[in-house]
């Protein structure tokens, strides 16, 4: 039982020990992974991924901690709350386990005394029984000696026992009475028999210690037998001694063995009792009288009861004599209990009391036993008791510190909270800062701005104009930048919002061709855009955002590419993902300019939209664009390839010296992307090029107006684009790429196209005779290659006799004077110069075969030429405060043959633009006294969607308002502030877009052809 | 014979305006608007802009007298002269009412006079030289001879 005990308290130990290590091993190890450092970093001896593994093991111990923390947080609420809760918790806890140790270690001690009491109790009795029994056998020997007597000596006459033959009789029984040391037997003699007796006896009675004659007494009890080793009491007056005629008093009165008090012993110096038994002449009733009893008796017969040596042979007969110490006392008298045996070292210890019986009724004895050691230490219950203190403590402390633990990572976590919505608060005062400051710096640069304007329309000569020029150029890519930071900040802050207008995607192409095409040529790089036929003509979304990123990426590409090419093309998603199986096989040499190129597939490999997860709604009317720009530059080293889209961060220190620029570019594409639920990616091969991809979601504009199709042929070449209507093209050039995006040009005027690979092909197709060919497109590699035999095409050309022989073009890829001088010296041929544009093609073509030339041939004679097309017959209502601006204005736009009304105040343009009216357009002037453009249009506005509600509740019915059933006159607002902020507050205002005073033809045409088609 | 010696001055006289910038090409432009339509559109504007700016400059002389100078009211007023002689290219003026607004906008009162004085100054110039102008181009139409376009590399 105990062996368990210590076996389940040692599990116990080790269990706790080993928790006490994981713990400490926890604590020291989460302060070194939080640490995030190895002091020593031998002492790693994991190995990096052993330690990661650890990392992760104890980061997933942690967050489920956290989580453990969290439901704790949630349920307890206030910190400070938990935090005293918790301690009030571990002090009950421990006062708890204390008072549960304590309780554990009496209650332990308390049994074990218990049972100590049992065993000793157990032995004391079982020695006293034993003393008793062979007290017993020794008494009823003695007993039964009285019998022998009064039958022989009393009962006989003359009598057969003799002091010889008792002495001879008891000494052979002594064996059957070994505690008895002696026995003699006196006669009652009464006085008047005394001298009878004396005389028959032949001595006289004595008395005893002084062995004196008796004196004379009422009667006598002298010895007459007696045991050898007794036989000294012979003649002894028994009577005379005190104790012994008490004892034979009671003796011969109770008819039952009677005891004395201990006494020593005559000769052996033992303490010892007398047993007197009385011997009566003949046998009494049990409920005899004492006196009859008295009267009835003969004798006495006494026994020597050695008690010491009886109980030391009873001892000796037991085992673990060692272990108890065993007294006998005589309690006859309470108070003073006269010792019989044992030695009176008295010990406060455990002691037990067992009553004897000796068949004396007067005489009490007891015996009393305690163990001879003190009770063993109680090591049992000290040890169980400590060892759950111990627990009880060590779990306190894993405790205590578990929510200490807690409270410093809550600390800590709550001090990472604080400093993160600092770090939050600064970097939104950053972009604010960034945004104030930019604001700022427009402001003065408009200024400056301004004043060159003046300078340049001043006197100057040729070294000032230039130096103007350039100030003036540094100040717009200032200004430019300025946009640039404003739009990161913007976007930073979230405040960037996308617009939802109806745009022309390839207009907005071909701008951004034109803007680059200088550039392009300067470089002899070579710039095409390719729009695939499934990509509507209108699409609704923000353009000038749109614009933004062609631009940008464009810009980059321009910027490190000195050879080859740059090609943008857009496409349908769906197109795209169709393509990807077929067109595996793609030779690096089938590239526009022949240089290979960075495979664009590359580009786009980690766009969602092309996993099996893919935003695509086929049935949808949103309009999955694709829009790639290759280049054949100088590409992205890999190392830098990474940080592409962070802003600020350049390929390296030196690129923006040589190239200029910010850096924050693509990073603002990238936001522009994701703003139109985009993506945007890149491939890039050093010395190779770079592809950038990106996909936007538009709406389809022209589900909504089916006319435009039909009007809406191309912005620029409205007019002459169905005078090519129907025509044939025939498109030399051996590289399909190249031709495709020729091709795709010249498409867009109307024209049919055939792409031949050499000359030769293209004599065949034109000598067939059945489709007549109006033009023939050369490219310029074709025509450097071979220029003899094209020289025979040309005249094999003139010679075919349809009618009139094709026209010939040159695709050319620079402007390069000296060859259009020998080329045209040859045959009738006319430059095109790329990069391609529609408005340019058509007005080249136009030129050449001389179809709606008319007019001068300055620049910006197409706008001025499509403008009166737009204006002709549209009402337009003017507004300005200042007469002679009105004059101005209105002088402008009649010269386009628009019908103009002059309005003075923003209050008069109201009522005129109150529905219904006649009117196409308002140009309103912003700085009015009164009330100010801005707000004219606001109240416009709010009028125009009253109505419109009305219109639309039914309230008003269409007809009664010309059948106009949304109602909104394009606003535009005419300033002679070019800044940004401007725009963006016309905007807000609900105006339609800005023209700059004084009138700028090609300005006015842009923003007006928004409108009118 | 008369005519052609007419054009020439017209001619020259023009491309001295243009020198001493005293007109810049919205000038220009303001004679292109001109057509077989519309006639006498640059004299019709032109003397608008004369009516005009003399009651801005009388208003603009009375507003600067007062004891307490409403800079507001001038403010508004320099920015009505500048709009128009810049709708007519008269940069000169132009110019001088830009440094005007500067002045108003600081309140400075000294500067402003100065400034009027100055605008005053340029304005009668370059009445003077336009009128000058028309009265040749009237002498060129009385002659029966049309008006020379003036290119300029603008």
């Amino acid at each position: 039982m105990s062996l368990l005990h210590v076996f389940e308290f040692g599990l116990k130990v080790g269990h706790l020990v080993w928790m006490l290590c994981c713990w400490i091993a926890s604590t020291i190890s989460m302060n070194w992974f939080i640490n995030g450092e190895f002091k020593d970093p031998k002492a790693g001896i994991l190995g990096d991924s052993g330690s990661k593994m650890w990392f992760k093991c104890w980061d997933e111990i942690s967050n489920f901690s956290f989580k453990i923390h969290n439901q704790y947080y949630q349920f307890i609420g206030s910190k400070r709350v938990c935090k005293s809760w918790w301690r009030k918790l571990l002090f009950s806890w421990v006062i708890g386990w204390t008072l549960a140790s304590v309780w554990i270690f009496c209650c332990i001690s308390s049994h074990a005394t218990e049972k100590r009491k049992e065993t000793l109790a157990s032995m004391c009795d079982e020695r006293a029984r034993m003393l008793q029994d062979q007290f017993n056998v020794s008494m009823n020997h003695i007993q039964a000696m009285s019998i022998l007597i009064s039958t022989f000596h009393h009962g006989k006459t003359p009598s057969a026992i003799d002091q010889r033959t008792f002495a001879r009789y008891t000494e052979r029984t002594a064996f059957e009475r070994p505690l008895t040391s002696g026995v003699a037997y006196a006669v009652r003699v009464l006085h008047s028999e005394r001298e009878q007796f004396e005389r028959q006896q032949g001595w006289t009675i004595k008395r005893m210690y002084t062995l004196e004659p008796s004196p004379i007494q009422e009667e006598y009890a002298p010895v007459i037998f007696a045991q050898d080793i007794v036989s000294h009491v012979v003649s002894l007056d028994m009577l005379s001694g005190k104790e012994d005629c008490e004892n034979v008093l009671r003796a011969r009165r109770s008819g039952k063995g009677v005891l004395t008090a201990p006494f020593r012993l005559l000769k052996t110096n033992r303490l010892g009792v007398i047993l007197t038994f009385a011997v009566y002449k003949r046998d009494l009733p049990s409920n005899a009288t004492p006196n009859e009893r008295i009267q009835a008796t003969d004798g006495y017969l006494g026994g020597v009861f050695d008690i010491e040596s009886l109980v030391e042979k009873l001892l000796q007969q037991l085992s673990s004599k060692q272990t108890i110490l065993v007294n006998v006392f005589d309690t006859s008298n309470q108070s003073y209990p006269i010792s019989m045996y044992g030695s009176n070292a008295s010990t406060d210890g455990l002691e037990h009391v067992s009553h004897l019986n000796f068949g004396d009724p007067f005489r009490k004895h007891e015996m009393r036993c305690r163990f001879k050691q003190k009770p063993p230490w109680p090591l049992l219950a000290i040890s169980t008791s400590i060892g759950i203190l111990v627990i009880a403590l060590l779990v306190g402390h894993i405790f205590y510190a578990t929510v200490n633990r807690i409270a410093k990572v809550e600390d800590d976590c709550h001090k990472m909270m604080v400093l993160k919505k600092q770090a939050e608060a600064a970097d939104v005062a950053k972009s604010q800062f960034l945004a104030t400051v930019s604001h700022e710096i427009r402001t003065p640069m408009n200024g400056v701005l301004g004043m060159l304007d003046m300078l340049m329309d001043t006197d100057l000569d040729v070294t000032q104009l230039d130096y103007v020029r350039t100030a003036q150029a540094s100040g717009k890519a200032l200004v430019a930048l300025i946009n640039e930071v404003l739009d990161q900040a913007k976007i930073e802050s979230g405040k960037l919002e996308l617009e939802e207008v109806q745009f022309d995607l390839r207009a907005i192409l071909d701008d951004v061709l034109s803007l680059f095409s200088g550039k392009s040529q300067d470089k002899g790089v070579e710039l095409a855009v390719y729009i695939s036929d499934r990509v509507p003509e209108m699409l609704i979304g923000d353009p000038g955002r749109f614009r933004q990123i062609i631009t940008n990426l464009m810009g980059n590409s321009i910027k490190f590419t000195e050879k080859g090419h740059i090609l943008v093309t857009v496409h349908l998603v769906e197109e795209v993902i169709d393509s990807i199986e077929v067109e595996t096989e793609c030779s690096s040499k089938n590239t526009l300019s022949g240089f290979p190129v960075a495979d664009r597939r590359q580009s786009w490999k980690g766009f969602r939209t092309f996993g099996p997860e893919g935003t695509m709604h086929p049935f949808s009317d949103r309009i999955n664009l694709i829009v790639s720009v290759e280049d054949t530059g100088e590409g992205i080293p890999p190392e830098a390839q990474p940080r592409v889209f962070t802003p600020f961060m350049q390929v390296g220190p030196s690129i923006s010296r040589t190239h200029g620029g910010t850096g924050i570019g693509l990073s603002i594409s990238k936001c522009l992307v994701g703003l139109m639920n985009g993506e945007i990616g890149f491939v890039s091969i050093p010395k190779v090029g770079s592809t950038f991809t990106f996909t936007a979601v538009f709406a389809s504009g022209s589900s909504s107006s089916k006319e435009y199709k039909s009007q809406q042929i191309n912005n620029q070449s409205n007019s002459v684009s169905s005078e090519f209507r129907g025509m044939k093209a025939l498109v030399l050039d051996p590289r399909p790429v190249r031709a495709k995006v020729s091709t795709y040009h010249i498409q867009r005027l109307g024209i049919h196209v055939e792409v031949v690979s050499d000359w030769k092909q293209g004599l065949s197709i034109i000598n067939r005779g059945n489709n007549v060919i109006h033009m023939v497109l050369v490219e310029q590699e074709v025509w450097d290659r071979d220029l003899n035999s094209l020289g025979l095409f040309i005249t094999n050309l003139e010679k075919i006799g349809h009618g009139t022989p094709p026209k010939v073009f040159l695709l050319s890829n620079s402007s390069n004077s000296s060859r259009e001088n020998t080329a045209t010296g040859a045959c009738d041929l006319t430059i095109i110069s790329k990069p391609l544009r529609a408005s340019m093609l058509a007005a080249s073509l136009q030129r050449a075969m001389g179809i709606g030339n008319k007019g001068n041939p300055r620049n910006g004679e197409l706008p001025s030429l499509s403008l009166r097309n737009l204006l002709l017959g549209r009402k337009i209502l003017i507004v300005d405060d200042n007469n002679v601006n009105l004059k101005v204005a209105a002088g402008a736009l009649k010269k386009y043959r628009a019908d103009v009304v002059s309005a003075t105040r923003g209050m008069e343009a109201i009522e005129l633009l109150t529905p219904p009216h006649q009117f196409d357009a308002c140009f309103m002037d912003i700085q009015m006294p009164e009330m100010d453009g801005f707000e004219a249009t606001r109240r416009i506005r709010d009028v125009e969607q009253n109505i419109n509600n009305r219109i639309q509740f039914g309230e008003l019915s269409a007809d009664a308002c010309n059948n106009v059933s949304n109602w909104h006159v394009p606003i535009l607002a005419m300033t002679a502030d070019v800044i940004q902020a401007t725009h963006e507050q016309c905007l807000r205002c609900g105006m339609d877009g800005y023209v700059s005073k004084p009138f700028e033809a090609e300005q006015l045409y842009r923003e007006v052809s928004r409108f009118f088609q | 014979m008369e005519v052609v010696q007419i054009q020439r001055t017209l001619m020259d006289y023009t491309k001295s305006l243009f020198m001493e910038g005293l007109l810049d090409s919205q000038f220009l432009q303001l004679q292109q608007l001109q057509d077989e339509s519309n006639p006498d559109f640059v004299v019709e504007v032109v003397s608008l802009f004369f009516d005009d700016s003399e009651k801005l400059l009388n208003e603009l002389t009375i507003a600067l007298d007062q004891p307490s100078v409403d800079f507001k009211k001038v403010d508004s007023y320099v920015h009505q002269l500048k709009g128009s002689s810049s709708s007519i290219g008269a940069q000169r003026v132009k110019n001088a009412c830009v440094a005007f607004r500067n002045f108003c906008q600081v309140q400075n009162i000294e500067g402003c006079l100065t400034c009027l004085q100055q605008v005053k100054q340029e304005y009668y110039l370059v009445k003077n030289k336009l009128e000058t102008l028309f009265r040749l181009e009237q002498q060129i139409v009385t002659s029966g001879g049309s008006i020379p376009m003036i290119e300029m590399g603008f």
